[in-house]
Formats: structure tokens, sequence, C-alpha cells
């Protein structure tokens, strides 16, 4: 409990009005810090002089749980549950880390149905994250709107492989389900519905002068501090680096697709700033639609689950996969001990290690630019923790 | 109004009672109404439909919001100042209420038809920060004392900028009488202060740019005083949680709701007598009377609050700082500018 002082104004004891930092507690029950973040902040006044994160309240023990699993293909759905707002994208990564260890080559079809399913979660990942950020800034609307999107994506989904939010679709090897029919036609026509709405988006949100005055210049990442701090994606992009795990480091079939690397410009501010990292978002989100409509293009014929193995049981041998996620290089790191469940699993979550430079750019920021700092982070508690 | 009520109960404290609680009642019906119409607006806004099953497309939620909030556990926390706790709803509620004393929402029932009605009303508002200063410190919540203080810092600003373009209105008008200020403008549309008053046509002709420009900051530091969007950095839900009011339940928590909505009619009531003409039907002498005059404030008013409710479900908000600059460097220097062109073209 906190005491109340009811002790006199310092004036009438006959000195000056002493002032001093107040140390507040910002979580983890906040409606801004994205989940259940605790973010200790030392200010003096609206001015932040130190923010200090604590973490661990969303922990599921995912490592060790992965551990106890009498298979591999057991662990995806524990995969899902890491960046709840990306499923997908944990699914990819944890699959591709798992066909390294096997080495095993999965079908053409699997690997493009593979690429459509990642970037529409990609979309929706960033609409979330558009979405909140704005309601982090005020603006209640634009995240409504992009909800109403991203129920089409979910739809989409869910006619897929029955889920909506935790699919469990990609399996090691290939995928639980081939694409319903009909399925192809519906996934167009959504793409041509989202491009529209996309500069409506930017009409009211983007583009919006309180919007721009509230996050240009603000929470200003410089290039080589996102370096030192390793941090990906949006995160690093927006920062001005040139660096995209899909075109880098090319898993799948991104490299038969044409698609750009978005990275920020200081369009309106400075590089680096949270409205480059939030227009990063928004640019990937119609190079998403790019890649989607080359790949429904492109698909060919095939089976999905040709090179499902019948038990997955790996040479004592350990490997790195890591795929470009919404939020950044999400990576997994297996180690098999020649037993059908693995030895260890340890995974490189983006969301962690673009948390932890947040500290650095917010010091010295007020209370609200730290809310627009933490929100152009993008961070989900559920991969911070895991 | 008042001789009507005379009329019945003669002139005993009966008819005093009655004429002040005739706002009150208008104060929750408005409530009501415009909660309803707010979360309508707003889901017509983001493309949703809002409440549809309590009622005909949902017109009795405010109604079930109403009942849900009295049932609610009114919790006092263990280390607030409890007296002030209590009566700080109170104080916000009571400084909101006094300001329909003197909004003349007819030609037939102003409740108090005072002279200095212009000024009584910037006066009694600033007792709302009195009772926000005091939720805030009273919650013994760093969240609360947050909200508290942008909220005076943010009022105090913003009443500057208000009360020139206020002053500027009495400069034409000569009188601080608000119902006065009406029948200045009566007479239609065009004799509206904000398309430059009943003055000559050279007079209007200057007075026009002036006066839309005093029409938007009184508007712009209306929405300030209100603690809406963009403005609302007292109770940034994103920032403080819920600012000031974080602490209350129930009751006291409808209170402060019930407070930030009649704010939200006097303020737009004030544009409304200040340069939309009161009262005052736009058709000259066509559907005007004692109830059209009735509607038309009503209308008026509820137009300019249908205008913040827009901005608020499209605007994001902006930072303690750039609302200080927005008040400081911006609108007090356009303010004063006006008033001295007002005070020019009004002696020429």
């Amino acid at each position: 409990m906190i005491e109340t002082h009811h002790s006199q104004p310092a004036t009438s004891r006959g000195t000056t009005l002493r002032t001093e930092e107040m140390i507040v507690n910002m979580g983890p029950q906040h409606p801004s810090t994205h989940g259940v973040l605790r973010l200790e902040l030392v200010v003096d006044g609206e001015i932040v002089v130190d923010v200090i994160p604590h973490l661990g309240y969303l922990h599921r023990c995912f490592e060790k749980h992965a551990e106890q699993m009498s298979n591999y293909q057991q662990v995806v759905p524990y995969v899902d549950r890491m960046d709840y707002v990306s499923s997908m994208g944990n699914e990819f990564s944890y699959v591709v880390a798992a066909e390294k260890l096997l080495k095993i080559q999965v079908p053409e079809r699997v690997e493009y149905i593979r690429v459509i399913m990642a970037e529409l979660q990609r979309i929706a990942s960033h609409q979330i994250a558009i979405g909140t950020y704005g309601i982090d800034i005020g603006a209640f609307t634009p995240f409504l709107l992009l909800f109403k999107d991203r129920e089409r994506i979910l739809d989409l989904f869910e006619e897929v492989c029955g889920a909506r939010l935790l699919y469990n679709y990609f399996w090691i090897g290939g995928l639980s389900h081939d694409l319903p029919p009909g399925w192809v036609e519906k996934a167009k026509a959504f793409c041509e519905y989202l491009k529209p709405n996309i500069v409506e988006l930017n009409g009211l949100l983007t583009y919006n002068k309180i919007f721009i005055s509230r996050t240009a210049n603000v929470g200003v990442l410089p290039k080589q501090v996102a370096i030192n701090y390793a941090c990906s994606g949006p995160m690093l992009r927006g920062s001005g680096v040139d660096w995209d795990l899909r075109r880098d480091d090319p898993y799948s079939v991104y490299h038969k697709i044409d698609w750009d690397v978005c990275v920020g410009r200081g369009e309106v501010g400075t590089v680096g700033d949270c409205w480059d990292r939030n227009i990063v978002r928004v640019h990937e989100m119609e190079q998403s639609l790019r890649i989607i409509e080359q790949a429904l293009a492109q698909l060919p014929e095939g089976d999905v689950k040709a090179a499902l193995p019948k038990r997955i049981m790996p040479v004592a041998s350990e490997a790195y996969g890591r795929t470009e996620a919404p939020r950044g290089e999400l990576g997994f790191y297996i180690i098999s001990d020649g037993t059908g469940s693995p030895y260890r699993i340890k995974a490189r979550g983006p969301s962690f290690v673009n948390l932890s430079v947040v500290t650095e750019i917010s010091r010295g920021a007020m209370i609200a630019d730290l809310v627009a700092i933490l929100g152009s982070t993008d961070i989900v508690l559920g991969e911070v923790d895991r | 109004m008042d001789q009507f009520l005379q009329s019945i109960f003669g002139d005993s404290i009966l008819t005093q009672l009655l004429l002040g609680v005739l706002p009150l009642v208008f104060v929750l019906v408005y409530a009501l109404v415009t909660l309803y119409s707010e979360m309508k607006i707003a889901a017509h806004i983001q493309d949703r439909l809002a409440y549809m099953r309590t009622g005909w497309h949902g017109v009795l939620q405010p109604f079930a919001d109403m009942l849900k909030l009295l049932q609610k556990e009114d919790i006092i926390p263990t280390a607030a100042d409890k007296l002030l706790f209590i009566l700080a709803p109170y104080v916000v509620f009571i400084g909101t209420y006094a300001a329909f004393a003197v909004l003349p929402f007819s030609s037939a029932y102003a409740g108090s038809s005072l002279d200095l009605g212009l000024f009584y009303i910037i006066a009694v508002s600033a007792v709302v920060v009195v009772g926000i200063l005091m939720a805030g410190w009273a919650s013994n919540n760093k969240w609360s004392l947050f909200g508290a203080i942008r909220s005076a810092s943010q009022i105090i600003s913003y009443e500057i900028p208000a009360a020139l373009a206020v002053l500027a209105v009495v400069m034409i008008t000569g009188t601080m009488n608000m119902n006065e200020i009406t029948k200045f403008q009566a007479g239609g549309i065009q004799n509206w202060l904000i398309f430059g008053g009943p003055l000559p046509l050279g007079h209007k002709l200057f007075l026009l740019p002036v006066m839309i420009v005093l029409a938007l900051i009184y508007y712009v530091c209306s929405m300030a005083e209100v603690n809406r969007t963009p403005f609302d950095i007292p109770e940034a839900e994103s920032e403080l949680v819920q600012g000031y009011n974080t602490e209350y339940t129930g009751m006291k928590f409808a209170i402060f709701y019930l407070a930030e909505y009649a704010n939200l009619f006097v303020v737009s009531a004030i544009a409304v007598v200040l340069f939309f003409g009161g009262w005052s039907s736009p058709f000259g002498s066509f559907m005007s009377g004692p109830i059209w005059d009735l509607f038309w404030f009503t209308f008026k008013g509820m137009l300019l609050v249908f205008v913040n409710v827009w901005l608020r479900w499209t605007l994001p908000r902006l930072r303690v700082d750039q609302l200080m600059y927005v008040s400081w460097k911006v609108l007090v220097p356009f303010a004063l500018v006006c008033v001295v062109l007002v005070g020019a073209i009004m002696v020429l």
C-alpha cells in the first residue's frame, strides 16, 4: 500500500520548493503496454528519466515444454502460442529449422502455400500493430477499421485449417490440410479488397497531421544503435538498414517472387523515428499483397503431405532456422540427441530483442512519447516471455 | 416560463425550485440521448453497428448502462483521502451544472437573466478544475495525479483564448447578458455574429473573417475545456489509464461522466449564443416563438456536440507540450489580433 503524505508543503518550512523524481509503475495492467509488461518509470514531471522493463508475467516455459514432447511435431502448437498474433510466422520458422535438422525438402506447392499464409499473417499482424499504435496515439477508429479487414484474413485461415488464431497448420515436411476448393479465388478477391483500404488508412492515420507531430522525430533509433542491439524487422528497417531475411538469407520460394524491401527514409522527420517504423509496416502490407498475388498465380499442383515423415527421428545434430516473422528475425535453434523428442530448443524472439532497445531510446522523452515508442516497437508479450 | 410557473404555484419557493430543476431534467435526458447517439455515430464512423439488442436498435442501452453503474460496488481506495474523494465528483458536477443557470434556452426561459452572464459562466466552469484536482489528489494514485495536473494546466491555458474570443463578442454586443446577446442577433441567419452580426454592410464584410477565426478559436478551446479528443490528455487512456477518474467506480464514476457530457453541452451552448444566434431562428420570424426557440437552441447545441463527437472519433491525441504550444503560441496571439481588429472595426 502506498502511504499518503499529508506533510506540509516544502515552502512553508522556509526552503525553496523541492522537486524530486517520482517512480511510477507502468503495467503489468496498463492499457498501452500491449500485454503484461511492467515498466518501472523514473519520471521528472512528464519527462521520463529512466525506464526499467520487468518481464516474466507471461512466462510459460515454452523451451522446457518443448523438451518434454514425445516428438518434434508436437512442438508446433506450442510455437503457435509464442507470438499469438502471428502464429503462421512462428510455425514457419519452426518448420524451417526442423526441416533443416532433418535435411528434407518439401514439395513446391507446400512452399508456396506457406509463403501465402505467412504473408497473409504478416498483413494481419501489421494490421494489429498499426491499429493498436493508433490507439496508443489516441485514435480509436483506425483500429476497428483494420480489425474489420483482419477479420477477412482470419476467415481465410479458418477455411484452410479450422482455427482463427492458433492454427497448427504448418507441419514438419508439409501442411495439415491442402487448400479447400475456391480458396485461391477468395484470396485473390481479398487482395483486391485490401488495396484501397490501405490508401484509406494512410489518409486517416499515417499522414494525419496530429499523428505525424506525435510520432515524427520521436524515439529516434539510430542505425548503429539498432544494429548493436540486434534489432530486426520493421524496427531495424525503420532505422534505414536494408536487411530482410526473406531476401538476404532466402528460404522457401521468396527468391522466385518479385518484391521490394521497405526501409525508413525519414520522410517526415528523422530516419529511425516512430513514424518511420510505422510506415515500414504500412508499406510491408502492400509488398505482402504483391507477394501473395504472385504466389497465388504461380501456385503449382501437387500433394501437401508428400515429404511428411512417418516418424521424425533426426540424427544427433543441431540446426538453426530463421525466418522473417512480422516482428523481425524469429529463429529456432534445435539440438537433437538422436531420439524422437528434441534435446533442446532455443527460440530467438524478435519482440524480446526489440524491447531491449526501448530503454535506450526513451530516456528524456515524455510519458506520451514513451507510449508512442513502445507502441512502435510492436512487442507481443507472448513472445517476449515465451 | 417563470410567469407560467408563477401562475400555477404562485410566488413560492416551489416556483424557484422547479425553475432550478428544469435544466437538470434537460441534462439527464440530454446525457442519455448523447450517450446513445455518440456510440451510434462512432459506430457509423467505424463501419459497425453498435448497440442492436437492447430495444429497437439498442435505444435502451443507456438505461441498461445506468442500471449497471447503479449496481456497481462503490469502492473507495484504502489510502485515499476519503472526504475529498467523495466530494470531488459533486464539485465537478456542480461547477458544470451552475453554468446552466444562465443559459438562455428560449426567449421564455433562462434560469437567470444575469447581466454578467458570460462572466459568470467562465468563472463557474473554472470550479470544475478544482473538482478534477481534488479527484486526482484524493485518489492517491500517481496516474490520477498526472491526469489532474494535466487537466489543470490545460484548462487554465485554454481559458485565456476562450475568454478573449468571448471578449470580442462582448465588444460588439456591448453586453454580457446572454439573452441580450441572443436578441442582438435576432432576425435571421445573416445577423448571426459569426457572419458579422446585424451591423452595416461595410462593418460586416470586415468582421466576417475575424468572427470566423474567433468562432474557431472558441470551439477549439471548448474542446480542450471538456477534455475531448484531440485534447483528452487528462484522461488519455493509453497513457494515464483513465486519468483523474481511474479509481472511481459506480455512481461516482457516472457523475464524472454526466458532468463531462453536461459540460460538452454547456460549451456548445455558449458557442451557439456567442456566434450562432442562440435561440433565434435562422429564418427570421419564421419558425420562431418560445417552443421553436427551445428547439433551435437545442438543435444548434446538439449540432456542435455532434461535430465534437465526430472529431473525437477521427483524430489522434496531442501531446502535453503540443497542447500548450497550440494554446499559447497559436490561439492566444490569433485571439489577441482578432480582439484588436474587432475593436478597430467597431470604432471606425
